[in-house]
């Protein structure tokens, strides 16, 4: 019973604290969207910027579902892709019947779009959540995925429907042609979406979504309709994806059959997830890391998704929290003054750990590049994938890393006991 | 006076195996109520049956004079009753204090509002502070309800039960597998927050039902065979014959 002489006037000053600390991440963030392109104002980092900030949005608005109301859905990219198209016919409406509407208004449509089919079929989906709401959400996102290929007035059938978004009324001379503009018009969204779906979390409905989460049954019992709680995180988690799906459409100007598919809906999980859906930032980090990855990894091997695979594989293993769940640990470490005792051990893991890394990663390599194909280039350093040396290498690297990472990975979890133990003493951790 | 709880020939089985049999109950408002019986006797079926849980096979319940069968368990809970789960059934990962603040929410009339800040909500935040200082879990606050002890787990399911302010709190054996001590602190406890509520409580523990119930029932295989004042029951041949033995002297 340690916790019991939690030090009261530590806690009281962490509330005051607080405020001042939330507004100035928000701010901070704001700050960092706006000071961005002019840091890295290269074409491609502005491109990678820009679809960083749609999936944020829409890995956020997938954690709604997954981290807020534990509703785990394999088709959230129907309301994404459905947000979408619907913005692109809404653009095309405008630019055709010359409404004064300017373009950063569109995003509204699309979230109207994902929100009102949301509205449709998910008092039918919401009423059990766990492997029913799962599979409804699987075949839900086959339909849809399907019909997209079929209705072609809708959808345009393979190609998609195209649009232009400098077609619309330019606002206080912005065309939104060039994608710097577009960039800062996704931007805005970015911080409207987030602030928004951050300040729902903190609404009596974001409590009970928690409360329904951990234990529907309850929920019942304290007045609550676990289904009217879970149909309306439905509804917000489609608005929000619908904004993100009519941001893609204004960045790419087209909507096609892809932005519905599966590979859609699993990206934003994997993003959600990894990023760790316990935590609001979580996906936000998710969202940086699986986009970056996926713009950066493209282009250096022809195996990414596996990449993407083991990683998932790896978090779910070994960190089911994610990111945010790995940071989030170290606070009571870092408030209690402990982190230098574990720090060490990490620095000493760190070497193996990379070693064994590496060797994963030419193994991987061998094996793709084996009947043709570039030559592998690890850290500047060439390999020939039908080389036995490469072969020797790497089994070397997979083998001998493992051994002694495997050691490394023990002292850390030595050194995390103590600094734990260290931290409830101290009244930090319960 | 209508009572706070009626239960008519109520029947439940499933399938072929009748749990419940011709049950009938009453329950004066304000009246602390103790339902015993050995184990198996269909204690907890009827505390599923009254909240909702379960729909009665046939039969009828009634609520401050409102017929609630049929009712799911939040419509009930809307109209006056509450009650506690034999194993505890809190929400895990959240606080303490979120608890407690989510069972308030609905009673306080915020329901499923998302235009509200609900840490701005001066009722609902003064309700979940007294609610946690009457349980005395106040220096647990932001624990996740998940690591708190059994017994402080146990408070907490009493916390959580009362803190909408039902006038019909149903309590099922909240002090099951707690130490001496923890009893007379969980029975203490029981009798502050219940006072001028209708109380109806599931127990084991004799010296409990006896020191708390007003009246006490006894249901024997789904059927209750004696209702009356402790000294009513202490006396029944019936009862003795069939539950209480030699328990009782």
């Amino acid at each position: 019973m340690t916790n019991a002489v939690t030090p009261a006037p530590a806690m009281a000053k962490a509330e005051s604290g607080s405020a001042l600390s939330f507004y100035g991440i928000w701010l901070l963030a704001a700050a960092a969207l706006v000071v961005l392109p002019l840091v890295f104002s290269s074409g491609g980092s502005l491109t990678s910027f820009s679809l960083i900030g749609i999936s944020i949005i829409f890995a956020l608005s997938y954690n709604i579902l997954l981290g807020q109301t534990g509703l785990l859905s394999f088709g959230h990219a129907v309301q994404y892709g459905l947000g979408g198209f619907l913005a692109v016919h809404a653009m095309n409406a405008v630019a055709s019947h010359n409404w004064p509407i300017p373009l950063p208004v569109i995003p509204l449509m699309g979230g109207i779009g994902g929100m009102a089919f949301a509205l449709l079929v998910g008092w039918v989906m919401t009423k059990r959540a766990g492997t029913v709401f799962a599979m409804i959400s699987l075949g839900i996102g086959e339909l849809v995925a399907s019909s997209s290929l079929i209705l072609r007035s809708v959808f345009g059938g393979e190609s998609g429907i195209t649009t232009d978004r400098t077609s619309l009324m330019p606002l206080f001379g912005w065309t939104f042609g060039p994608q710097i503009q577009v960039y800062y018009l996704i931007a805005f969204w970015v911080m409207i979406s987030a602030i928004a779906m951050y300040a729902l979390t903190r609404t009596p409905l974001g409590r009970i979504c928690n409360a329904v989460r951990d234990n529907p049954e309850r929920v019942e019992f304290i007045g609550y309709d676990p289904h009217v709680v879970r149909y309306l995180a439905y509804m917000f988690a489609g608005f929000f994806a619908g904004i993100a799906g009519g941001l893609t459409a204004i960045n790419f100007e087209i909507a096609n059959s892809a932005y519905l598919g599966a590979t859609q809906s699993g990206l934003v999980l994997f993003s959600a997830f990894i990023g760790g859906t316990a935590y609001f930032f979580g996906p936000i980090l998710g969202a940086i890391l699986v986009t970056y990855l996926q713009l950066g990894l493209t282009s250096v091997t022809s195996v990414w998704q596996l990449y993407f695979g083991i990683i998932f594989i790896g978090i779910v293993m070994f960190a089911p929290g994610g990111i945010a769940g790995i940071l989030m640990k170290h606070r009571p470490l870092i408030r209690a003054g402990t982190l230098s005792a574990v720090i060490p051990s990490y620095l000493v893991a760190a070497i193996p750990t990379l070693a064994f890394a590496l060797g994963i990663i030419l193994t991987i390599e061998t094996v793709a590049r084996f009947s043709g194909g570039d030559p592998i280039n690890l850290l500047g350093i060439p390999f020939v994938a039908a080389a036995p040396t490469t072969w020797a290498a790497a089994a070397v690297l997979v083998v001998g890393g493992f051994l002694v990472a495997r050691i490394t990975w023990r002292r850390i979890a030595e050194a995390w006991d103590r600094a734990a133990t260290v931290a409830r003493d101290r009244g930090y951790l319960a | 006076m209508t009572a706070a709880i009626q239960v008519n020939a109520v029947e439940k089985s499933f399938g072929n195996v009748s749990i419940i049999r011709d049950l009938n109950l009453s329950v004066a408002k304000g009246e602390r109520h103790a339902i015993i019986g050995p184990n198996g006797a269909g204690k907890s079926t009827t505390f599923n049956l009254i909240s909702g849980y379960i729909k009665p096979t046939s039969g009828e319940i009634r609520l401050n004079g409102e017929v609630t069968s049929g009712l799911r368990p939040f419509e009930i809970n809307r109209r006056g009753l509450s009650r506690s789960f034999q194993v505890t059934n809190v929400f895990a990962r959240m606080t303490v204090w979120e608890n407690v603040r989510c069972a308030v929410l609905w009673a306080t009339g915020h329901r499923y509002a998302f235009w509200k800040n609900v840490d701005n909500l001066p009722e609902v935040k003064q309700r979940t502070a007294q609610i946690l200082d009457d349980i005395h879990l106040t220096h647990r606050r932001d624990v996740p309800a998940g690591l708190l002890t059994y017994a402080e787990q146990r408070e907490l399911e009493i916390g959580i039960t009362i803190a909408g302010g039902a006038s019909v709190i149903m309590l099922d054996e909240p002090t099951a597998g707690m130490s001496h001590a923890e009893t007379e602190r969980a029975v203490a406890l029981i009798r502050r927050l219940t006072e001028g509520r209708t109380l109806v409580i599931v127990e084991h523990d004799m010296s409990v039902v006896f020191g708390l119930a007003d009246r006490i029932s006894v249901l024997v295989y789904g059927h209750i065979i004696a209702s009356g004042t402790p000294e009513e029951i202490r006396g029944n041949p019936k009862v003795k014959e069939a539950y209480l033995g030699e328990e009782v002297d």
